[in-house]
This record gives C-alpha cells, sequence and structure tokens, in this order.
C-alpha cells in the first residue's frame, strides 16, 4: 500500500496535480464562507448551484461548453508561450485582434466563418510577433510590451469598430450603437456552423467551436512534445543557454513562440464573437476573456491538454455563478476565481512545499533505515 | 595576553560527498598579514566562511583571545570584530558609497539618521587608511577597485580587528593590486590582524608575513614568509605529483586541425580584454591543454572557439576553414565538439529526459527526425545504446530526468553525446570538475582515446595533476594571454606553477 501510494507521488506531475487541485478546493471553501457571509439562509442553495448548476440542463452545459472555448484558446496563448519560457500577459490584446479581424472579414469582406477564423489567428498572430520581436531583438521585457499592446490593441480596435458604420448593430436596424452588429443579419454564413448540434442539446449557445479550440489544444501539445519545433522551444524555456549551446536560434524561437501563441487568443476572439450569440460592446475595458486565460493555464500548469480541462472548471463555475441570481451578486463568483487564481500563483509554492515534505519524509525514513542496519 | 587574536582548531566540515576541510588548524596572530594559499576546491573559502559564520563546523573550535567563542552567523562574527570582503562584493548597487558602508548600523537620533555625523567618520576612515573614495557616488557608477576600498570601508567602520579578505586581487587591474597591496600594509601597520586568501604567489610573498597552505581540504602546513620561497609555496600547494598515471602511447601529432591567430575576446566582467591576442594551433593525434588558474580567459577563449561568444578580432580556422564568423550549428557540423564548464547551465537541460538531452546536439539530423516529428523510437534505441557503451547510470533508463541523476553521470552523458559525434576537435573545458576519482580516470580515458584515434583535442583545466597527466603539449594562460608552452615531461610542476601565478613568463615560441 505504502510502495504504491509512494510511487503515484513519485509520478511526475503529480505534484502540480496537487497543487492546482489544492487551489481549487480552497477557492470554493472560501467562497461558501463569503456565500454564508453575504445571506446565511440562502448559502447552501448557492453553493449547490456553483457546484452543479453547469451540468444541470443540457442548456446550462452547451454554455460552459460554449464559454470554455474561447477560454481555452486564451489559455494556450498563455500556456504555450510559457513553455518557452515567455510570460505572455497580452492575450487580450491578442484576443481584441482577433476579434476585430473576424468581425471586419465577416461583415465588410463576407468571409464565411472558416477564413474569418483564420483572419482572426493572423490579427492575433501580429500582435503576438510584436512583443515577441522586441524581446528578441531588443530584450525588452514581454511582460511590459504585451501589457501596452493590450491597451493600444483595445483602443485602436474600438476606434476602428466605432468609425465603420457597417460593422455596428444599428446600422442593421438595432437601437444601440455602441454593439457591432448581430451576425444572422450581416452575414449569417460568417457564424460559426452548429452541425445540429443545437438540437441534440436544445440550446442556441452550443456550435462546434468548443471542438475547435479542442483540436487546437491537442495540436499544441502534438507540437510541444512530439516535433523538432516543440523540443527547441521548450529546450529555450527550460535553459536558455543550453539551447544556444546546442546552436538552437532563440531569437527566432521567441518570435515563433509568440506569434503561435498571439494566434491562439486571436482566435479565441473569433470564435467567440462569430457565434452568432456574442455582440461586442465598445468599451474602456480589457475582455475578462484574455487575463482569465492566465489562471486557466496556470491552473493547468501550462499543459495544453490539461487547459481543456481547466477552461472547462473555470467555465463551469461561471455558469454556476450565473445561476446563483439573484440571491447572490453574480461577482462572488469572479472573487472565487480571483482567489483560485491567486492561490494558484501560489501553485508553484505549493507544488515547492509538497515537494520539499515529501523529500523530507524520504529523507526521515532512509535515515531510520540505515539507523535500523546500524543497530542490527 | 595570548599572542593570537584568532585560533582555529582541528576544523572539519563535510558537504555531500566531499570533506571541504579536513582537521585544519589555523593561527592568526594579532597584527599580522596571514596568507591562506591552496587550489581550487583546497577548501580556503569554506574555512573562511567557518569563520565569518556563513557555515557551521561539524568539529572543531574556534577561539578569539584564548577564549572559546561560537559564530553561528554574521552578526556573531562581526561582534567579535570579524569582517569580510568576499570576493563577490556584498553592495546595494544603487545605493550611495556612504549608505553602503552605514547600512545596518546606522547612527540615529529618535530614528532620524545622523546623516553628516556618518559622512564625518567615513571621511576620517577614509583619510587615516588611504582608503580613496567619492562619498556620494553610486556603487553602479565607480570601479571595481573602489567597490573593494567601500567593502573595507565597511569593516572599518563596524571597528573589525580581524579583516578577511576573499581572493581581492581576483577582479582587479594590476594598478589596483599595488593599491591594494599598500592599504593591507597600512592596515598592518594601524594593528590589524589581516587573512589573505590567495591562489597568486607573488601577492603572498609581496604582503603577508605568514602563510598555512591547504590542500584538498588538509593542512599541509604553516611557513613564515621570510624563510621560504615561491617554488617551496607552489611545491606545498600543489604537492608532490601523485602520479595517477593515464596509459598513453607516444604519437607523433599530424595535421593542424585548430589554429587560432591572434584571437581578442572581450571579457563580461571587467572592461579589458579576457583574451589579448591568442595564436596557437591543435593538431590530430595530441591533446594540447591549457592550463591556468581561474579567470585567466580560458572560459571566454573556448566560449570563442565554440561560437557561444563573438570574438573581437583575430581568426579561428578549423581544418583550413575560416570559422571566426560561423554561428554554434555550423561550427558543431564542421565538427566541433565542446563538453562545456558548466554541465547545468550550459551542458544540459535538466528537465529534459536523459535521451532527449543525449541528442541535443543531433536531433534535427533525418536518422532522428521524420518530417519535423521526433522519432522517439530511433531517439530511445540511440540513448540506449549510448547507456551501455558509456556506461550511463540512471534510475529509468532513457526516460530518467537529467536532474535527478548524479553529477559524474550527468557529466558521463555530456560526453558520451559529444564524443559520439564523432568530432574532429574535442573542445572540453574542466571535464573532471567535481567528479570522484572513478568518473575522472574514466573521462581521461575517453579524451586520451580520442587523441589515439587521431582527434585533435583541447583540455581546460585548472588542475595541474590533470594537465601534466593527460596533455601532449601545454600552453599556459596567465591575464589573457599564452605566457609559456612545454612538453609535460619537460616541465615540473612546480615550474608550472609559477608560470600559472604569472611569476614568470617565456618568450612566445613558434606555436604559442
Amino acid at each position: 500500500m505504502k510502495a504504491r501510494i509512494r510511487k503515484l507521488i513519485q509520478k511526475p506531475g503529480f505534484d502540480s496535480l496537487m497543487a492546482s487541485a489544492a487551489a481549487i478546493g480552497i477557492g470554493l471553501i472560501f467562497g461558501l464562507i463569503l456565500l454564508i457571509v453575504f445571506n446565511p439562509g440562502k448559502s447552501l442553495y448557492g453553493f449547490s448551484q456553483i457546484l452543479f448548476a453547469g451540468f444541470s440542463s443540457a442548456g446550462k452545459f452547451s454554455k460552459v461548453l460554449y464559454q470554455a472555448a474561447p477560454l481555452i484558446m486564451t489559455g494556450l496563448a498563455v500556456g504555450f508561450a510559457f513553455k518557452t519560457g515567455l510570460f505572455n500577459i497580452g492575450a487580450s490584446g491578442q484576443y481584441m485582434l482577433g476579434t476585430f479581424f473576424a468581425l471586419y472579414t465577416g461583415i465588410i469582406w463576407q468571409f464565411p466563418w472558416w477564413a474569418a477564423l483564420l483572419a482572426a489567428m493572423v490579427g492575433g498572430a501580429i500582435w503576438g510577433a510584436m512583443p515577441g520581436l522586441f524581446k528578441a531583438f531588443f530584450n525588452v521585457n514581454e511582460v511590459i510590451t504585451s501589457i501596452m499592446f493590450n491597451w493600444i490593441g483595445l483602443f485602436a480596435v474600438n476606434v476602428l469598430l466605432a468609425n465603420i458604420p457597417r460593422v455596428l448593430a444599428d446600422f442593421y436596424g438595432a437601437s444601440n450603437p455602441d454593439r457591432t452588429a448581430n451576425m444572422a443579419a450581416a452575414n449569417p454564413a460568417a457564424i460559426v456552423p452548429k452541425w445540429g448540434l443545437d438540437r441534440i442539446f436544445g440550446s442556441s449557445y452550443i456550435n462546434i467551436s468548443f471542438f475547435i479550440a479542442v483540436i487546437l489544444a491537442v495540436l499544441a501539445y502534438i507540437v510541444l512534445n512530439r516535433t523538432i519545433f516543440g523540443y527547441e522551444l521548450k529546450a529555450c524555456g527550460y535553459n536558455r543557454n543550453a539551447s544556444i549551446y546546442a546552436g538552437i536560434n532563440a531569437r527566432r524561437n521567441i518570435v515563433l513562440s509568440m506569434i503561435i501563441a498571439g494566434s491562439f487568443a486571436g482566435l479565441g476572439g473569433g470564435i467567440y464573437y462569430l457565434s452568432g450569440t456574442a455582440q461586442y460592446t465598445i468599451e474602456k475595458i480589457l475582455p475578462a476573456m484574455g487575463f482569465n486565460g492566465i489562471p486557466v493555464a496556470l491552473l493547468a500548469t501550462s499543459n495544453p491538454l490539461g487547459i481543456i480541462f481547466s477552461a472547462l472548471f473555470v467555465s463551469y463555475i461561471q455558469v454556476g455563478g450565473e445561476a446563483m441570481q439573484p440571491e447572490y451578486a453574480k461577482e462572488i463568483i469572479d472573487i472565487i476565481i480571483s482567489v483560485i487564481i491567486y492561490l494558484s500563483a501560489f501553485s508553484l509554492l505549493l507544488k515547492g512545499f509538497i515537494r520539499r515534505q515529501l523529500q523530507k519524509l524520504a529523507r526521515v525514513e532512509a535515515k531510520a533505515a540505515s539507523e535500523e542496519e546500524v543497530a542490527a | 595576553m595570548n599572542d593570537y587574536i584568532i585560533e582555529m582548531e582541528n576544523i572539519t566540515k563535510e558537504f555531500p560527498g566531499v570533506r571541504a576541510n579536513d582537521r585544519v588548524t589555523l593561527q592568526l596572530k594579532r597584527g599580522e598579514v596571514h596568507a591562506l594559499l591552496g587550489e581550487n576546491g583546497a577548501g580556503k573559502s569554506t574555512l573562511m566562511s567557518i569563520l565569518f559564520g556563513l557555515y557551521q563546523p561539524d568539529s572543531g573550535v574556534i577561539r578569539k583571545n584564548g577564549q572559546v567563542v561560537r559564530i553561528s552567523n554574521p552578526n556573531d562574527a562581526n561582534e567579535l570584530q570579524i569582517g569580510m570582503v568576499h570576493q563577490h562584493f556584498k553592495l546595494v548597487e544603487v545605493f550611495t558609497v556612504l549608505e553602503n558602508i552605514f547600512l545596518g548600523v546606522e547612527p540615529t537620533q529618535l530614528g532620524v539618521l545622523k546623516y553628516q555625523e556618518a559622512r564625518q567618520r567615513v571621511l576620517d576612515l577614509s583619510k587615516k587608511y588611504g582608503l580613496s573614495v567619492e562619498p556620494d557616488a553610486r556603487i553602479e557608477d565607480i570601479t571595481v577597485g573602489m567597490q573593494q576600498r567601500v567593502e573595507i570601508l565597511k569593516m572599518l567602520y563596524r571597528e573589525n580587528e580581524i579583516l578577511i579578505f576573499d581572493e581581492p586581487t581576483a577582479v582587479l587591474t594590476p594598478q589596483e593590486i599595488k593599491e591594494l597591496m599598500a592599504i593591507i600594509r597600512g592596515l598592518k601597520a594601524e594593528g590589524k590582524s589581516i587573512l589573505f586568501i590567495s591562489h597568486k604567489l607573488n601577492e603572498i610573498m609581496e604582503v603577508s608575513d605568514r602563510c598555512t597552505v591547504l590542500r584538498k581540504g588538509q593542512c599541509i602546513g604553516t611557513v613564515d614568509i621570510k624563510d621560504t620561497s615561491v617554488e617551496d609555496l607552489s611545491r606545498m600547494m600543489v604537492g608532490r605529483p601523485i602520479q595517477f598515471k593515464v596509459d598513453k602511447k607516444d604519437q607523433q601529432p599530424g595535421d593542424t586541425v585548430l589554429e587560432v591567430e591572434n584571437l581578442v575576446v572581450p571579457s563580461k566582467l571587467h572592461k579589458n580584454y579576457a583574451v589579448k591576442g591568442v595564436s596557437f594551433k591543435v593538431r590530430t593525434g595530441e591533446i594540447v591543454c591549457l592550463a591556468g588558474i581561474e579567470g585567466n580567459g580560458q572560459s571566454e577563449l573556448v566560449y570563442a572557439l565554440t561560437g557561444i561568444e563573438k570574438s573581437t578580432s583575430g581568426t579561428i580556422r578549423l581544418q583550413g576553414q575560416d570559422i571566426t564568423r560561423a554561428s554554434i550549428r555550423q561550427r558543431s557540423r564542421l565538427g566541433i565538439s565542446h563538453i562545456p564548464e558548466d554541465r547545468h547551465k550550459y551542458g544540459l537541460i535538466l528537465d529534459y529526459s536523459l535521451a532527449d538531452n543525449l541528442v541535443l546536439q543531433r536531433y534535427w539530423e533525418p536518422d532522428f527526425q521524420h518530417r519535423g516529428f521526433i522519432d522517439q523510437i530511433q531517439v530511445k534505441n540511440y540513448a540506449e545504446t549510448l547507456i551501455s557503451q558509456y556506461d550511463i547510470r540512471s534510475g529509468q533508463g532513457p526516460q530518467t530526468q537529467v536532474r535527478s541523476m548524479s553529477g559524474g553521470n550527468q557529466q558521463k552523458a555530456i560526453i558520451a553525446r559529444e564524443i559520439d559525434k564523432n568530432p574532429e576537435l574535442l573542445v572540453a573545458i574542466q571535464p573532471t570538475r567535481g567528479l570522484d576519482v572513478g568518473a575522472i580516470e574514466y573521462i581521461h580515458s575517453q579524451l586520451v582515446a580520442q587523441r589515439d584515434a587521431g582527434k585533435a583535442v583541447l583540455l581546460v583545466s585548472l588542475e595541474l595533476d590533470e594537465v601534466m597527466n593527460v596533455s601532449d603539449r601545454i600552453l599556459v594562460m596567465y591575464e589573457g594571454e599564452i605566457v609559456g608552452e612545454f612538453k609535460p615531461r619537460e616541465v615540473t610542476v612546480e615550474q608550472l606553477g609559477l608560470y600559472m601565478a604569472g611569476a614568470r613568463r617565456s618568450q612566445k615560441g613558434p606555436n604559442a
């Protein structure tokens, strides 16, 4: 028994999984405490909504998948770059550019959905390439540049959209001018298809975007773990000096990694706003979807396959949060997620702590064994 | 009153796998300059770190003025008036000289810093000991020599009586060294007791009264400088060449493989050049050894040869082809293999598996990939071949994470990878650093096997035993220049030591 547990513990990734699970657990407990504080009578009802609402109906579950898709993409944008040793905090900006490219090509050029999604990837890639180029050639910290490019992206896109009447909702007779057009009116061909899933799930939210995201996550996993290119990227991330020693072009890899990461985030924007159900609102706020990619990636310790599940989790409790209304403010869910994010940022510390404890245990055991030997 | 201000008796300190200090005794007289001499890894720094409270000895006692004292941290050392100038200075770069000096012992009144008083004291000390500093300059803006004077002032400001200098001249220019020597004499004249760690014999002869020699963690003896000579000291430091004779037959070297002409390489540590116009050749079937004390430009020279660093001027030719501007990958393909100095920094990706590390220099070759996809089976087979051929021991074979392997086996993995590339030129920097005797013997035999197979080998080593044993030709580097060229049979370890310490230099030979 003891031996089997030890074998499990020694498996690579065990401590990562433990750390993520601990972060989620503590976050949920904190959420429960909040619910009790705000409205004790309804706290158990609220908590059960968080835990179970996502599975309560096919409609709710479609919403989980619908929101998970862009989250997977922004999570990949952060996680993929992180594997190369880059902290891509610019997923929001890349997501914005993807949104713009998708809407512009879909509405103005009347692209079909797949072409508009490719355009979204190009938009995100351009925005990802910028911090990559600065990092590679001028050694400017990518965190700073990508934050700045988030805001540049947001306002550039807002200005552009506000000045292209045909992409706005009021052009098609709707009353709100700060919103992009309903795709059903502007170009139905640009809406991501549902392939009958809507009939199966009985919800208009569901479409194939979740499956697109999963395919890309699997692709990212394959690239990172099975190809020469991924081998080089990870080598740069783990040990830049050794990769230079081995003759790997670290600069090129930094730029390529950021381009790929950017295209993932861009696609996230594309699939969300070409769903037919979402309309972009011109606001001075960066889309939360971009930043939520960070906890999604952190929770999965940047493993692309893990990102699928952590994105599903975050989306799941968000749906639960919406179901708690009106008894509770939706913001409680944001707080819970924030706590989890906070703790998942600690996940490295937790991981180190867990590993140290395990090592201590091993040392104590080894010492006991050697003392037994001496005694014998 | 006791004659000795500090006595360290029978100090033993063990680190995992190595006994850094083995019953070492050191007695420091009041008002003397006492040198501590030894090769790299002889245990000098460990001993001084124990005195300064950074390490605790496993056994042995420390006395001050005859009283046994316990020094569990640097604060204790400070209270006992022991100060230390570390090899790498401990200064706050963005603070001024003055702020650095009183940092931690700020004179205050009701919580307000008495700045003028502190300033006046620093200026007085500076004048008294001839330590010229600019009190208001920031550390990052001043020279290394002045930074060192700030470190000395820090000790004086704390009224330390026992001053430890850990290899103080390693980072200084010759002019600054001269100034430092004068400062040390001045400190001695003021009654301070000084411990001076060095492996440069000339400096020790010049400035110290007595000298304690350490070798491989053991105390070899303490001598009066006036009764000794540079030759004696170097023999004590290096010890009898315990010839661990490498089996090697005579062989006539063949064609030139590597030709270096007037190579100049910049330094990352100081503004001067690290390599100052070096020329030499390495031919097939010979092992050329670059001997020298650490930090005399050997590492930079190798980085320039392998392409990791750019050279300022000069040419590098491999088999007649100019590779001065070639990329690292190109050089690797043309037949340079490199066993790097720091296996964790350069040699290995510790989080990769052993198999992935074994293909680090050739994963792109058609054997190991198929349209960009890594051929996992080939990689695994190749790794298994190397593992059995080079006897690399690991927990889980090719899948073992390299981080979990022992240092000796990590090094074997690098050697297997670099030799199996079948290079024309094998460059190895300190390939036996930190390894046990068995692994060292193995690595030496591998180097000789390469030579016997008609390859050219360039070995950089700090260990004189290794230099004498393995090489066919020795080039001694001192301060970025080649100062002597020898056949191992025609030179003694003592003579080499003199050249390495810069006490002697010969005319440049035709090949040097």
